[in-house]
């Protein structure tokens, strides 16, 4: 068969892929929400949750969208799409890819054709490279998680704190990454004023969800969509920040 | 957790593993398809070189990877999340955001129930909007990427934990004060941590929040 990077049995094949996660999604989806049920928990509270979920995650998922646009101009649709719904992201598949090329010879960003070879080498290194977490969580996932509930057992306290601790690090990871091109303000090079200015504006806006709750109880559904809000006004605040300082 | 939901548990560690392994049986299937339809072999020097360049670092932060999301993301969390991707960055904030709305411990019974139901609908969602995002690629290319909304997307992260660290460091003050610190120090300081390394940092700074806790709750600064 002749190839080109976006043939149509290549959507075939990444298609049915494509599904095989969503059923995954879907079948354990049906089970927590089942078992939900099942101890007691609201329906309503688990519709609320599921509603928050989709509107939290339409900003992140555009994003996505975006990045399979950015790696198609090298590799196609077809993969792009592959890549980014299964494991992967933009910053990962991106050294993958141009990892992959530059190993051939070609140099990523300006590759305008593949042949069939050298298709299937980038996929090749993309697979074999992302495929640990898929197998590790089976193997290990079980033994992990028993551990968490044996502390929280041993002490409930301390099991509490280990949970808080876990997420709080995570974030502070992130709160760092924020300000990671700040330094370069002392040397008037101030775009690494933007990310802290629209992690600024989310913090607020999300400061304010909170007081208002706090000061108007009934107004409780403002903190359900409180996260996703600061999220999108911190995106919104990006472009004349940028415009400003950028 | 009580033993009644251990068989829950137990029956989605089961379920995870048969989902998973199937995931990566097809992944691998998908360039081995490649090979026969299109008759060819991988060039074995480049793959070689691309995996010897790329494998090593990724199989590496995979690994530390699964070893501070799963106690986060839960059991059903840990198998969706591991498969379809962009832990950090959604999956885990979805999930964190929804433990928070509905007031439970990722620990409890609630919370692993609640964690996945978060994390499911919030890789359906990613799944749909790039499916669509493929089919109308055409006329999105020019409007998504355009140079006027290219700065709110490159600022999601920022603009994600704004609101998660308001919500998370008010409730934890006491012991959030010395991580953030350390990785605003780290981050400002040392001109190789970035966007592309800050996966490298997170469990750097889970693994000090958790030094850094264990110490004050021993010395009960934190009763």
């Amino acid at each position: 068969m002749q190839f080109n990077e976006n043939a149509p049995i290549l959507f075939v094949m990444v298609g049915i892929i494509v599904a095989a996660v969503l059923a995954q999604s879907v079948f354990f989806l049906i089970k927590a929400w089942r078992h939900g049920k099942k101890i007691g928990m609201d329906p309503k509270k688990l519709r609320r949750i599921a509603r928050t979920a989709v509107v939290f995650t339409i900003a992140p998922a555009i994003a996505i969208v975006i990045s399979v646009i950015t790696l198609a101009k090298d590799l196609g649709v077809a993969l792009p799409w592959l890549r980014l719904s299964v494991v992967g992201s933009l910053s990962y598949e991106t050294i993958a890819a141009s990892n992959a090329e530059s190993g051939m010879g070609l140099v990523f960003g300006t590759v305008s054709s593949l042949t069939a070879k050298q298709y299937v080498t980038i996929t090749l290194v993309m697979t074999i490279s992302i495929l640990v977490g898929i197998w590790l969580v089976p193997l290990v996932g079980e033994k992990v998680q028993k551990g968490m509930i044996n502390i929280g057992n041993r002490d409930a306290k301390w099991g509490e704190l280990l949970s808080s601790s876990m997420f709080i690090g995570m974030i502070s990871a992130f709160i760092g990454y924020v300000f990671c091109d700040f330094a370069g303000v002392f040397g008037g090079d101030t775009t690494g004023l933007i990310p802290v200015l629209v992690f600024a504006v989310s913090a607020a806006v999300m400061g304010l969800a909170g007081f208002l709750v706090m000061k108007k109880p009934e107004w409780h559904w403002v903190s359900d969509y409180a996260i996703p809000l600061s999220m999108i006004a911190g995106m919104a605040s990006a472009i004349p920040f940028t415009a400003w300082l950028g | 957790m009580h033993s009644k939901d251990n068989s829950y548990i137990h029956s989605v560690h089961v379920a995870g593993r048969i989902w998973n392994i199937s995931v990566m049986l097809l992944l691998l299937a998908f360039p081995i398809l490649l090979c026969v339809i299109f008759e060819t072999l991988p060039d074995f020097a480049g793959l070689g070189k691309g995996l010897l360049a790329t494998a090593p670092m990724y199989w590496a932060v995979s690994v530390i990877e699964v070893f501070t999301y799963v106690p986060m993301l839960g059991a059903g969390g840990s198998y969706v999340s591991f498969v379809a991707g962009t832990i950090s960055n959604l999956k885990l904030p979805v999930a964190l955001n929804a433990l928070e709305q509905a007031g439970v411990s990722s620990s409890s019974e609630e919370g692993e129930v609640v964690s996945t139901i978060s994390i499911c609908v919030s890789s359906i969602v990613t799944t749909i909007i790039i499916i669509l995002g493929v089919i109308l690629i055409a006329p999105l290319s020019g409007v998504l990427d355009s140079p006027v909304l290219e700065p709110a997307f490159a600022q999601i992260l920022p603009a994600l934990f704004g609101g998660l660290g308001v919500v998370f460091i008010s409730k934890n003050w006491k012991i959030a004060v010395a991580p953030c610190i350390l990785m605003l120090i780290l981050f400002i300081a040392v001109p190789a941590l970035n966007a592309g390394t800050v996966g490298i940092m997170v469990p750097v700074g889970v693994l000090f929040t958790l030094g850094m806790t264990r110490l004050m709750y021993k010395k009960h600064m934190l009763d």
